[in-house]
């Protein structure tokens, strides 16, 4: 018997081109975004205005808050855990901003930011703390989150709400000026996503999240602080769900009680489509963010096709399913082979 | 699987003089306990370096316990701990570590969608001088570590579908890494086969030539006198002694182990044996037990004996149709019993009393009365609707005879005592009127008390011509229960032994398989 036989052979590059050649076709994120690219081809024929600089810069402009949102929502979701309370989370830093401009007219716009995602970061502080201490799943304790939030909100705001005409001139032009064709707000997106994208994958303190999440006792007992990572996760989430947040207020035209009501959802979807297994662990927030341009663009796409309403929907939905049903393929094969190795002497 | 456990085995060889080799770790009198039970009464190791020390005791004896203490994922209530020469007080996994302790257990714990490097390096990974990881360089520190140790394994590829073998090369290397002073490696060969056993020996013994101190615990006395300098016996959570390799035989280690007292316990009274009930027949399922044939008459109780994780749970749990197989035949009063289906099995006239039965036995949130009539939901059921009062009724009838303690039959299940639960679960299969049960482990959790009650009910019951297959640890029970024992050792059955001519001796070397010559 052969111990080697069941293990992939060895291969003896030392990291070279192949080795990054070979990962990259690997990894997650590939399929996604081939689905992207190949969605972009096919509406453009059906409608070649779908890729017109408007339309290009609309399709942009629409994934950017969801991107950043995903960004976040990977973080947790890569723990093992899930952060349900992120529509609402938005809702108040978006309100909240609008009423910072209400009160002080002349506010630096960043200082706007630095509130924003301070009270998101406080927000997301609360889902951490309650998950780390309670050890009640995240998903009970977050859905409990959103709807208090939401309520705060509700009694705050009352039928109250912001227009964007009550804003700074400087503050809305961040959602409609342009720098090499690409809108402000965009780029604050882009930016978040190679920041955390480097933090996750060179960082120490990232690494650990992805551990927490593949096997939380195992961390445990390797010594990684699994209740600290884990509540600065969340605190990470709500300080990018607070940036998205004073965003949103510059890209749409009014905010109020039931602002950002319903997108964590959309979110959560996201970052699954994006490869992010909901059982922690893999995926990266590259894959989140391709995940979310991804269902943005559908939505376009299938306006711009004219395709009906409730398939649109459906459609989502599917993506959903094939993204999940292909992960629990993957790993159904490998436990298969695990189980193949082990018996071969018995 | 025997034979290739033989073929790892070489003369034993002492490395110098043991008695040359400086204190690595010792742990003297310490005590852990869980509300009110005791898991180590005395725990004392003494473990030099440059030395490869064995740990050995029965199930239960407190091996698990300890090893947690000296990873820190315990603290003791009491006892001296010292390490390198300093008294220390673990409070986390990470204080073991960082004093140089590492501790490799029988299931591996690694992080399985992380890549083989990362899983060694978590933590402490290698960084560049901007701070971020620097992949390159760890590849290449894990490349050498395996390197050192003879095993190629790719750095690369995710720890997820690794043998067990390799996953416990890969704990050994993080050790290394971490240049750790004490191993202890808690049953590492348990999952490893002839050729796996050899490779892991050798790099035993590499790290000892090294001045490590490598605490070894098995149950197979081949390993344990071929690779180990002394050995320390254990037993009901108690240090018994230690001996040089060299100066004692496997019977004498034997007899330490199990040496205590059978008195107490209830002896079942002898019924007048029947039928042939059961009859199984090359019963086999890849990869967990092979070739599995015995019969249970009418009146008899035959307990399946064994260490944790020798097949003997997987087998009852195949006959009983919860698991596959993947050959052989299971017949039932001499029809075939269809594979892979529990109702078709009680249908038959078999009940089951699984080994947890807080997961599997209970739904712990339920009444007693609606526990213990849920197998007969539909016997009690009236066009669909399962009418209260003669569940209670029933439950009432059943609950008398087995004597369960309970305030009313309403309580919740989860507000009995262990024994009063383990009745509950009884009294749910007894009202099926089975003429096979099969119970997994049925003391386990109850107080020394309650034990006894529920071995007179068992032996009640083989009275009343019930035949019984009883899967126990615990070699009293085993003894003082089973007209017959199966022994099972890695899957298959080593011995079968009538009721007067089995000793504890002769089951636990069936058990281990250290082969029947030796005693």
């Amino acid at each position: 018997m052969s111990i080697d036989t069941a293990r992939p052979p060895v291969h003896t590059d030392h990291g070279g081109p192949l080795h990054a050649v070979r990962g990259f076709f690997r990894s997650r994120e590939i399929p996604v975004a081939g689905a992207l690219i190949a969605l972009v081809i096919i509406t453009t024929l059906i409608n070649p205005r779908f890729l017109s600089p408007q339309s290009v810069k609309d399709l942009m402009l629409n994934a950017t808050i969801v991107i950043i949102l995903a960004v976040g929502q990977a973080l947790v979701i890569i723990t093992e855990n899930v952060d349900l309370s992120i529509g609402s989370i938005l809702g108040l830093v978006a309100f909240g901003t609008g009423s910072l401009f209400n009160a002080w007219p002349g506010v630096p716009i960043p200082l706007v930011f630095l509130a924003g995602m301070l009270f998101g970061a406080v927000l997301g502080a609360i889902n951490g703390f309650l998950v780390t201490a309670a050890k009640v799943p995240a998903l009970v304790i977050t859905l409990g989150t959103m709807y208090i939030f939401r309520g705060i909100l509700t009694s705050w705001a009352g039928s109250k709400q912001y227009f964007s005409g009550d804003n700074p001139k400087a503050f809305g032009n961040l959602s409609v000026d342009v720098f090499l064709g690409i809108p402000i707000i965009t780029i604050v997106a882009i930016v978040v996503v190679i920041a955390v994208g480097i933090f996750m994958h060179s960082v120490r303190a990232g690494r650990d999240l992805y551990a927490i999440g593949s096997d939380r006792d195992a961390a445990r007992l390797f010594g990684i602080a699994v209740g600290p990572r884990v509540l600065a996760a969340f605190i990470a989430s709500g300080a990018l769900t607070g940036l998205a947040g004073v965003l949103y207020t510059s890209r749409y035209n009014s905010v109020g009680a039931l602002t950002g009501s319903g997108l964590e959802l959309d979110v959560v979807a996201a970052v699954v489509v994006g490869g992010v297994a909901i059982s922690g662990g893999t995926g990266t927030v590259f894959g989140a963010a391709i995940g979310a341009v991804l269902l943005s663009t559908i939505t376009s796409s299938l306006t711009a096709t004219r395709v009906d309403k409730f398939w649109q929907q459906a459609f989502v939905g599917m993506l959903i399913l094939a993204a999940i049903i292909v992960d629990r393929a993957v790993s159904v094969r490998n436990a298969r082979k695990l189980r193949v190795s082990e018996s071969r002497d018995v | 699987m025997a034979n290739e456990v033989q073929h790892g085995i070489e003369p034993h060889q002492p490395s110098g003089t043991p008695a040359s080799g400086t204190p690595a770790l010792s742990l003297t009198g310490a005590s852990k306990t869980f509300g009110p039970v005791v898991a180590l009464a005395d725990g004392t190791i003494d473990l030099r370096a440059g030395e490869i020390h064995a740990l050995v005791g029965e199930n239960g004896a407190g091996k698990s316990t300890l090893v947690k203490i000296l990873a820190g994922v315990h603290a003791p209530d009491g006892g001296d701990f010292v390490v390198g020469g300093e008294h220390v007080a673990f409070k986390t996994p990470a204080d073991s570590k960082a004093a140089g302790v590492s501790v490799i257990y029988q299931e591996p714990t690694l992080f399985p969608d992380l890549t083989v490097a990362e899983n060694i390096f978590i933590g402490r990974q290698p960084r560049n001088r901007a701070g971020l990881i620097n992949r390159g360089e760890m590849r290449r520190m894990a490349r050498e570590l395996f390197a050192t140790l003879g095993v190629p394994i790719d750095p690369d590829r995710i720890a997820e579908g690794l043998s067990i073998a390799d996953q416990q090369i890969i704990e050994i290397a993080k050790a290394i890494s971490l240049d750790a002073k004490v191993l202890v490696m808690d049953e590492p060969t348990a999952a490893l086969s002839g050729v796996e056993v050899d490779r892991l020996f050798g790099v035993a013994r590499g790290l000892r030539d090294k001045g490590a101190g490598i605490l070894f615990i098995s149950h197979r006395f081949e390993e344990v006198f071929a690779l180990c300098d002394r050995i320390t016996v254990m037993r009901d959570g108690r240090y018994i002694g230690v001996h040089n390799t060299s100066e004692v035989t496997v019977p004498q280690i034997v007899k330490e182990m199990v040496g205590r007292e059978l008195g107490a316990l209830f002896p079942k009274v002898d019924a007048p044996v029947g039928e042939t009930v059961l009859s199984v027949e090359g019963l086999t399922r890849l990869g967990t037990f092979r070739d599995i044939s015995f019969e249970v008459k009418a009146g008899e109780i035959v307990a399946l004996a064994g260490l944790v994780g020798a097949g003997r749970t997987e087998v009852v749990r195949a006959v009983f149709g919860i698991d596959r197989y993947d050959s052989g035949s299971v017949t039932l009063h001499g029809k075939a019993l269809p594979p892979h289906n529990p109702q078709a099995a009680i249908t038959a006239g078999i009940g089951f009393v699984p080994e947890d039965r807080r997961k599997q036995g209970l739904v712990m949130d339920l009444s007693v009365a609606k526990n213990a009539t849920l197998t007969l939901r539909r016997s009690l059921a009236r066009f669909g609707l399962i009418s209260g009062s003669r569940e209670r009724r029933t439950a009432e009838d059943w609950s008398s005879r087995l004597q369960v303690k309970t305030g009313s039959q309403d309580y919740a299940v989860s507000t009995l005592s262990g024994g009063n639960q383990q009745k509950v679960v009884l009294a749910k299969w007894l009202a099926t009127e089975p003429t096979l049960l099969i119970v997994d482990e049925p003391t386990r959790g109850i107080d020394v008390g309650t034990k006894s009650e529920v071995h007179r009910l068992l032996s009640d019951l083989a009275g009343r011509g019930i035949a019984i297959i009883m899967v126990s640890s615990e070699l009293p029970e085993v003894l003082g229960m089973a007209d017959r024992i199966l022994v099972m050792h890695e899957g298959r059955i080593t011995a079968e032994l009538p009721r007067a001519e089995a000793t504890a001796e002769r089951v636990m070397s069936a058990a281990t398989s250290s082969l029947e010559g030796a005693l």
